[in-house]
């Protein structure tokens, strides 16, 4: 029984995912490549630039995001979601995509590092110090610790619980202040834009994406901060490898690390 | 409604003898029988595939796991305030939509069906522009020390949003179903308003009430979009089961997939309970 079902599903699968190769290979021969690159929710604004840039570059080229988490996008992948190029916002997902033999174990290069700061609404100003990330009554909203920039933010508040100024209750008083743990990183710069939470900690990258007018950034000192080390790869089943291999040089490239900048990032080969 | 469909039923159970009867109406009905098939299929596979993958143990493990159980509680107390806000608030409109007629009232109706088109993270959105701390009435209830979002009433706002037009419709046309002359002569014998409703049209309507209620309640469960952006997440206080899928979708997937599973059949048993106690009631009613 559960054999016969599971044979329905897959010969259904097989029907669904031939309908789509065709659907591909007639678009192709029109003289138009589609490179598909996932990328993580962070990438966005960066990587639509490149996207474009890379699409002026390459004539009948035509360059396809998909943003999500970088979790999400690794289990699209696995369960057959097409791809060409991926960014993740961490190397945790990045060792996921190799164990499930989507991407090549040399694959990865790191391509830019990004690094966390404390976020607060600009009118509203309850939290204007690290310290007041502890204080009782301010509100706090974190990413999920499912979400590689929750991940990094419980390692900041025991990075941070060693600093005898903050006190080694520090991260327990924080995580006393939380209303919320948002799925996303960019849910928790909108709460904060939109001034429901006193202070979020996010990446530099989406601080810089904030309106300025209503969003002000307090810096995380180094010695607490963590850095978030991006790794891209081309997907091993790639149709179409040299395509893929061009991007990934171009993310690189001078002008490529110089967008990833604009957008808040810290190109690699920099030290922090 | 339902009370015809039951008589269709026996009418032609007694048409034909059990045995040979039976197979010439399977026969009969062969052709429609086929072309209902794929949509069934389409729905009831994926559920499978879902249960399927989720074995026993691994749910009866997870059930005594603290942020599983704290979500299942939160879930269930959240989704039976919601029904009960709904019934309380939503059965007077759907009494004046049913009964009466005044101007704006197409406006009304169709105000009425747009939570069901609204996708709900714009619920979400909406809900934060309203009660949220810089909100048109949020600003107001902050003043008075009233803050909505990240809170359970957050979650039940965002569910009564999105969930409360499946009661108040169905409960419309269950009451616009009763004849109107049996309230009229309730009302020529002196009973009030709300003695009218309880002895005459409550008792006729009260399938199509219930199964809207049923509805609304199902929909309240499964909220998701609207309840993450208005209310955050935070285990105890605003995760419910949808929100801890979410996330559990993004550790691992058996973690998802085993509350999915526990949703499904949660969901499945009650509203197979609730329809079975509605039908028992009303072929009781039909004896007596």
């Amino acid at each position: 029984m559960c054999s016969q079902l599971r044979y329905l599903l897959l010969s259904a699968l097989l029907v669904l995912t031939l309908g789509c190769g065709t659907g591909g290979i007639g678009s192709s021969s029109s003289g138009s490549q589609t490179l598909t690159v996932f990328a993580a929710a962070s990438l966005t604004g960066a990587f639509t630039q490149i996207g474009k840039e890379f699409e002026a570059a390459h004539q009948g080229v035509k360059v396809v995001n998909s943003f999500a988490g970088s979790q999400d996008l690794v289990e699209q992948m696995h369960q057959g979601a097409p791809a060409d190029v991926f960014a993740s916002a961490d190397e945790k997902n990045m060792q996921k995509a190799i164990d499930y033999g989507l991407v090549e174990k040399d694959s990865p290069r790191t391509f830019v590092r990004n690094h966390l700061v404390v976020v607060t609404p600009r009118d509203d100003q309850k939290v204007r110090s690290l310290e007041d990330l502890s204080a009782p009554g301010a509100k706090v909203v974190l990413a999920s610790q499912e979400v590689p920039v929750g991940n990094y933010t419980m390692q900041f508040l025991d990075l941070a619980s060693r600093d005898p100024q903050l006190g080694n209750d520090f991260k327990q008083k924080v995580l006393a202040n939380v209303v919320s743990y948002e799925d996303n990183v960019k849910a928790v710069l909108q709460k904060v834009t939109l001034g429901e939470a006193d202070a979020g900690v996010v990446y530099s990258s989406d601080a810089a994406t904030a309106p300025r007018d209503k969003v002000s950034t307090i810096e995380i000192p180094d010695a607490y901060n963590v850095t978030a080390s991006y790794p891209i790869a081309i997907i091993k089943n790639s149709k179409q490898g040299d395509l893929a291999r061009q991007y990934v040089e171009f993310v690189l490239s001078a002008r490529g690390q110089t967008i990833l900048k604009q957008y808040g990032f810290i190109p690699v080969g920099k030290a922090k | 409604m339902m009370q015809t469909q039951v008589e269709e039923i026996s009418t032609s159970e007694v048409a034909y003898t059990p045995s040979a009867g039976r197979r010439t109406r399977y026969l009969r009905h062969l052709g429609l029988i086929i072309a209902s098939a794929p949509m069934v299929l389409f729905l009831a596979i994926p559920m499978i595939a879902l249960v399927a993958q989720a074995p026993l143990e691994e749910i009866i493990a997870r059930l005594t796991d603290r942020q599983v159980s704290m979500a299942i509680a939160l879930s269930v107390y959240t989704t039976i305030t919601t029904t009960c806000v709904t019934v309380a608030l939503g059965t007077p409109l759907a009494y004046l939509m049913a009964r009466y007629r005044f101007r704006g009232k197409k406006m009304l109706d169709t105000l009425i069906d747009l939570p069901l088109v609204l996708p709900p993270s714009a619920a979400g959105i909406a809900l934060l522009l309203t009660f949220g701390r810089h909100g048109i009435l949020g600003e107001r209830l902050a003043d008075l020390g009233l803050q909505i979002p990240f809170t359970p009433l957050a979650v039940v706002l965002a569910q009564t949003f999105v969930s409360a037009p499946f009661y108040i419709r169905a409960t419309m046309n269950g009451i616009a179903s009763v004849d109107s002359s049996l309230e009229e002569a309730g009302m020529v014998d002196g009973a009030g308003t709300l003695r009218l409703f309880w002895n005459i049209t409550f008792p006729l309507a009260r399938v199509a009430m219930i199964s809207g209620a049923i509805m609304t309640w199902a929909r309240a469960l499964g909220e998701f979009g609207a309840t993450i952006i208005f209310a955050g997440n935070f285990p105890g206080r605003t995760q419910t089961i949808p929100i801890a899928i979410y996330l559990g979708f993004n550790i691992n997937l058996e973690s998802a997939v085993v509350l999915s599973s526990i949703l499904l059949c949660a969901s499945f048993g009650v509203i197979m309970i609730v329809k079975w106690a509605l039908k028992q009631s009303v072929t009781r009613a039909d004896i007596y």
